[in-house]
């Protein structure tokens, strides 16, 4: 488990500590071809994962086999994706968010500078939370990650593409570099223009009623998803935040117990036990909502971010489309350069059925795996919180009678 | 304990007598001026005062007109006279059968707060409370009457009492405390959310002070108290006001105090003031960080409901939106429902732990008013001290003196002697009293905090249970 001090060496999460991870996405567990990441390793500030791959398929070497890869190599395959124009009709899987342990860290440092401050009991309490904290950050990472390399793993065109098959076989470092200053720069202007653009081509109001639909609806759903997801975070640190208190209060609590003389110190000793474990599960239920809920609402706010995109792909495929139908008819009227445009014309009008075909198809998959990623989610946190209540309810009774008794 | 009647006399055996609970009159057929006794008078009633023929009657307001009353003379006198130390200790005296007369009645006192009223406007507005008291106690007239109050009467209420009976070792209950932004807030006439919580956190506070202070039994007999509960008139406190010269009076007297209490070294002789001392010092620190992390949970579920309200708002939005599978809606109205529960649920806890930190906050004020009235008997310790200086001072003046001739000098040596004497005797049983006082009011103390600290938390944690249960009933109806 953790060592002391986290920031010096590596540490080591296996994978029995894992618990139920969080996955949002409805796959189909398909033989063929199945990966997961079966190990993580935390170091001073990146995250090594070691990605784990089952085929049966001859394009790879072996049957089994494991590599170690980091972050930016994700975000590297992701983008390359992205940048495939074979792709651009295809509902590319977000790339997993930034392991962020700065928080996480922060908090330590600041916990080993009042140390001096604190009582002992106290210290380790806080200590044991902070790791408990870092620990749940981590095995979020991992999922996020995971989920990531489950979608183009299910997918059946992005599975065969072949830098997924170099990120998932070649087993030495890929010397992918995170991007520089400039590049960021670039990217910075790149969506800009992207976005002013996306505008433009929004404006331009689709023949087939299907898409004009889900361009309305995607819209809306993605400013809806982006709000309640962040409404979501402010509810559950404000849990978190009253789990806190109520710990700090348990200890305060208990140092009166000590003290007290009267009959009152075992009330106090008793309540103080109580809310050390009523506090325990607040904190839990936190964590699920944190888990189900709020996750949740980040990924397909990340998804329905990426469904836009492809919307925003395939506008901008039609207005191609039709400005190459119009460069057409200026060609035949001035009768130049005819071929060139027909050319060109037939290219656009081939790119943008294709996109369009596989759009529809992929919205619609885009819905159905949405219905069930919430189903199954909501259904979860329902079981967990009534789970949690009943336990809190016990204690609480169970506390009651002794105190009760007592008088 | 009137030995002797307005007209000089003694009372006479043949003199009327009145029961009347727990106080006895005596009175003087001769002139009809009363004599309250704090005991049955013993059988020869012409010997029934004291040892000290200067004994000044004492007593509460006759509540029946018939009575002339004699007014308290004694009482009101500011604390540094030696004639009212000497009253008070034989006040002490009956007052411990006083108590254990009390303790046999069954104590049955309702005091409730009530009807907050706006009274006149802008900045000279305040608002008058209903003070309504139900009881079965003789020593109020009625069974069930109600007056009308202010928050500075309350105060004023507070100091007298404090100014009669803290500096001989009672625990006075402190009243609350005043708060020049809420107050402005409510004069101006903001009828928002937090003018209304203000209005009935002071009420809330008003009506636990009220009740502390006739829970003991010794305060429940002062004159002043009864004349606060039951009078429809009562004068206008000025001297609690922040500004007032009385207000700055008392700012001198608390920084001279602070001085005082620097100086002041005692010699503890007895164990168990310097342990009781030391336990309210660690129960002082503890309570108030108590206080403050209670206080911060207050706020942090104050924070959860609103945010879980948002929340729910946000989920409705997103299942109205979702309406491509009536499933998916159904879920996320599902979810909306949940926070609504969840929403009752913290506010509720937050009710019930603002029940506890205020609880929490009136005892670390309680407990102020106890170290305060410890210091009380360390100043009482030093003036014996002081005494006992000045009568060696005396007394070496007279042996210089016996040896010059001057025989009307020694005399009034003699006599300045004699006087100190006096007042070391006098110093003596006032410590003695105190400290015993102190004792029996540290006990009373130590059984009122016991009580109220178990009442509270299983009330809190009965809520709790129901909220839980609740909680639990939504969450299986979600789940299905």
């Amino acid at each position: 488990m953790m060592q002391e001090g986290l920031d010096d060496g590596p540490d080591f999460l296996s994978e029995e500590d894992r618990g139920p991870r969080a996955v949002n996405v409805d796959l189909q567990t398909d033989a063929t071809l199945q990966v997961d990441i079966s190990d993580a390793l935390s170091e001073r500030d990146k995250v090594k994962f070691t990605v784990h791959t089952k085929s049966t398929l001859p394009s790879f070497k072996q049957n089994e086999f494991s590599v170690v890869r980091q972050h930016e190599e994700f975000i590297w395959l992701h983008d390359s994706f992205v940048e495939n124009d074979d792709y651009a009709g295809y509902i590319i899987p977000p790339a997993p968010p930034r392991p962020d342990f700065d928080a996480s860290r922060e908090k330590l440092q600041k916990l080993g500078e009042g140390e001096g401050s604190m009582t002992k009991e106290e210290f380790t309490k806080m200590k044991q939370e902070l790791e408990a904290e870092y620990l749940a950050i981590f095995k979020k990472t991992v999922a996020m990650h995971e989920v990531f390399l489950c979608r183009v793993a299910a997918h059946p065109v992005l599975r065969k593409d072949l830098n997924f098959h170099v990120f998932l076989e070649y087993n030495q470092d890929l010397s992918v570099r995170g991007k520089n200053k400039k590049e960021k720069l670039e990217d910075f202007f790149k969506n800009v223009v992207k976005s002013a653009d996306g505008v433009l081509v929004a404006g331009v109001k689709d023949v087939d009623d299907f898409f004009e639909h889900e361009k309305t609806f995607l819209l809306e759903y993605h400013n809806r998803v982006k709000d309640a997801s962040a409404k979501s975070d402010k509810m559950i640190r404000s849990h978190k935040s009253c789990a806190d208190d109520v710990n700090r209060i348990a200890s305060t609590l208990y140092t009166l117990g000590t003290q007290d003389s009267t009959d009152l110190c075992r009330f106090f000793l008793k309540v103080s036990e109580l809310f050390e474990k009523t506090r325990k599960i607040e904190a839990r239920v936190a964590a699920d909502e944190d888990l189900k809920l709020a996750d949740l609402l980040k990924y397909y706010l990340r998804e329905s971010q990426a469904a836009k995109d492809l919307l925003y792909r395939r506008g901008r495929a039609l207005v191609d489309y039709e400005n190459a139908n119009k460069a057409l008819d200026k060609a035949r009227a001035k009768n130049k350069d005819v071929l060139q445009a027909e050319t060109s014309q037939q290219l656009c009008c081939q790119k943008f059925e294709k996109i369009s075909e596989s759009a529809k198809q992929e919205l619609i998959d885009f819905k159905t795996r949405r219905v069930a990623a919430f189903r199954k989610n909501l259904v979860e946190l329902a079981e967990l919180e009534l789970k949690h209540a009943k336990g809190n309810l016990q204690l609480l009774q169970s506390c009651l009678g002794v105190l009760k008794g007592d008088t | 304990m009137g030995g002797v009647c307005k007209m000089g006399q003694k009372y006479k055996s043949g003199g009327k007598l009145v029961e009347n609970s727990a106080v006895y009159w005596l009175c003087c057929m001769g002139c009809l001026s009363l004599s309250a006794l704090l005991a049955p008078p013993t059988e020869a009633t012409e010997e029934v005062s004291l040892d000290s023929p200067e004994r000044e009657p004492i007593l509460s307001d006759g509540p029946s007109p018939a009575i002339t009353p004699v007014t308290p003379t004694a009482l009101i006198a500011p604390r540094a006279e030696p004639n009212v130390i000497m009253v008070s200790g034989m006040f002490e005296q009956s007052l411990d059968e006083l108590e254990e007369e009390a303790a046999g009645d069954s104590f049955d006192i309702q005091i409730s707060v009530s009807d907050p009223e706006k009274v006149g406007d802008g900045m000279n507005a305040y608002m008058a409370y209903k003070v309504t008291t139900k009881t079965s106690l003789t020593v109020f007239s009625r069974n069930d009457f109600s007056v009308k109050r202010r928050f500075s009467d309350f105060l004023g209420l507070h100091s007298k009492l404090a100014s009669k009976y803290m500096h001989i070792g009672y625990i006075v209950p402190p009243a609350p405390e005043k708060s020049i932004v809420g107050m402005t807030k409510v004069k101006v006439g903001k009828e928002d959310l937090s003018s209304t919580e203000f209005v009935e956190k002071r009420r809330s506070a008003l009506e636990r002070y009220l009740m502390r202070t006739v829970k003991h039994p010794v305060l429940l007999q002062d004159p002043d108290v009864l004349q606060f509960l039951e009078s429809s008139e009562l004068p206008r406190a000025v001297s609690t006001q922040a500004l007032s010269g009385a207000g700055i009076l008392r700012m001198v007297n608390r920084a001279a105090d602070a001085v005082n209490r620097m100086t002041i070294k005692m010699n503890e002789a007895d164990v168990w003031f310097e342990e009781k001392q030391q336990q309210f010092e660690n129960l002082d620190q503890q309570l108030r960080k108590l206080h403050g992390s209670v206080e911060a949970l207050v706020c942090h579920r104050k924070e959860l409901s609103v945010n879980t309200a948002s929340f729910a708002r946000s989920a409705a939005m997103l299942g109205n939106s979702e309406d491509h599978t009536a499933l998916s809606r159904a879920l996320s109205q599902l979810a909306e429902v949940e926070e609504k529960i969840d929403q009752l649920h913290q506010e509720q806890a937050y009710a019930d732990f603002y029940l506890f930190s205020e609880l929490l906050g009136d005892y670390v004020r309680l407990i102020t008013a106890v170290k305060a009235v410890f210091e009380n008997r360390m100043k009482t310790w030093s003036k014996w001290q002081d005494a006992q200086l000045m009568l060696q001072k005396k007394r070496e003046a007279e042996s210089k003196l016996q040896f010059t001739n001057k025989p009307d000098k020694l005399q009034q040596a003699k006599d300045e002697i004699k006087e100190w004497e006096a007042k070391v005797q006098q110093g003596e049983r006032d410590f003695e009293q105190i400290s015993k006082t102190i004792r029996k009011e540290v006990g009373r103390f130590e059984k009122q905090r016991v009580n109220d600290f178990k009442v509270a938390i299983i009330k809190y944690l009965e809520s709790l249970v129901q909220t839980q249960q609740q909680v639990w009933r939504e969450s299986d109806w979600a789940a299905l």
